[in-house]
C-alpha cells in the first residue's frame, strides 16, 4: 500500500463498464514524510475521500479486484482508507 | 491508472491472434497536469471510442489485458476511458 493525497477528480462518461458510477480522484503519491513525490496515480474511490486528505491507497490488481469483488475488474489502484496520523520513528 | 492523449494510431499488417479487431493507438504518457511524461507507446483502444487528441485514462500489465473484451487478449497497455472533465485541487484554491 502506498500513501497519497487526494489532488483533483475526474469525471468520464466513456470507459469500461467496471467503472460505472465509480468515483476517480487524482492521487499524488507521497513519502514517508508525507511530501509529495512527484508521482501521481488516478484510484477508485471506496472511502469516500475528500479533496486534501490523506489516503491509503492499494496499487495491486489482485488486492483491487478482491476489494471490489470482481474477478475481471480492469482495476489496480484503489483507495481504501484516509490517515489521521503518521509517526515517524527515525 | 495514469492519463494520456491519444496522438496517433497504429495499423499492423501482421498481429498476434486476437488482437487482429483491436484498434491500436498510440498514446503519449501525461502528468497530472496534462504535461508529457516518458515516451509514446501503443494501447489498445476497447472503449473504440478514443479520437485523436483526446485525453484518456489507461491501465497497464494485466488489468489492461483484463480490460479488452474478449479478455486476456495478450495486451500491456489499454484505454480504459476518456475524460471528460479533470479538476485539480491546486487549480480552484
Amino acid at each position: 500500500m502506498i500513501l497519497g493525497r487526494v489532488s483533483g477528480s475526474l469525471h468520464s462518461t466513456i470507459h469500461h463498464p467496471f467503472y460505472a458510477n465509480r468515483r476517480l480522484l487524482v492521487v499524488d503519491k507521497l513519502d514517508a514524510r508525507g511530501e509529495p513525490t512527484g508521482d501521481y496515480l488516478i484510484a477508485v474511490d471506496a472511502v469516500d475521500a475528500g479533496a486534501g486528505e490523506t489516503v491509503l491507497v492499494i496499487d495491486e490488481g489482485n488486492s483491487a479486484r478482491q476489494i471490489v469483488d470482481d474477478a475481471m475488474a480492469p482495476l489496480r489502484s484503489i483507495i481504501v482508507g484516509i490517515v489521521d496520523d503518521t509517526t515517524l520513528t527515525e | 491508472m495514469k492519463l494520456g492523449r491519444v496522438i496517433g494510431t497504429v495499423t499492423p499488417a501482421v498481429v498476434y491472434a486476437g488482437l487482429e479487431g483491436a484498434p491500436l493507438l498510440l498514446i503519449q504518457g501525461l502528468d497530472k497536469r496534462c504535461r508529457s511524461a516518458g515516451s509514446p507507446f501503443v494501447a489498445t483502444d476497447p472503449t473504440r471510442m478514443a479520437g485523436p487528441g483526446e485525453l484518456i485514462y489507461y491501465e497497464s500489465s494485466r488489468e489492461a489485458a483484463l480490460a479488452m473484451d474478449p479478455w486476456f487478449v495478450p495486451v500491456d497497455a489499454a484505454v480504459i476511458g476518456i475524460v471528460d472533465d479533470l479538476r485539480l485541487l491546486e487549480d480552484e484554491t
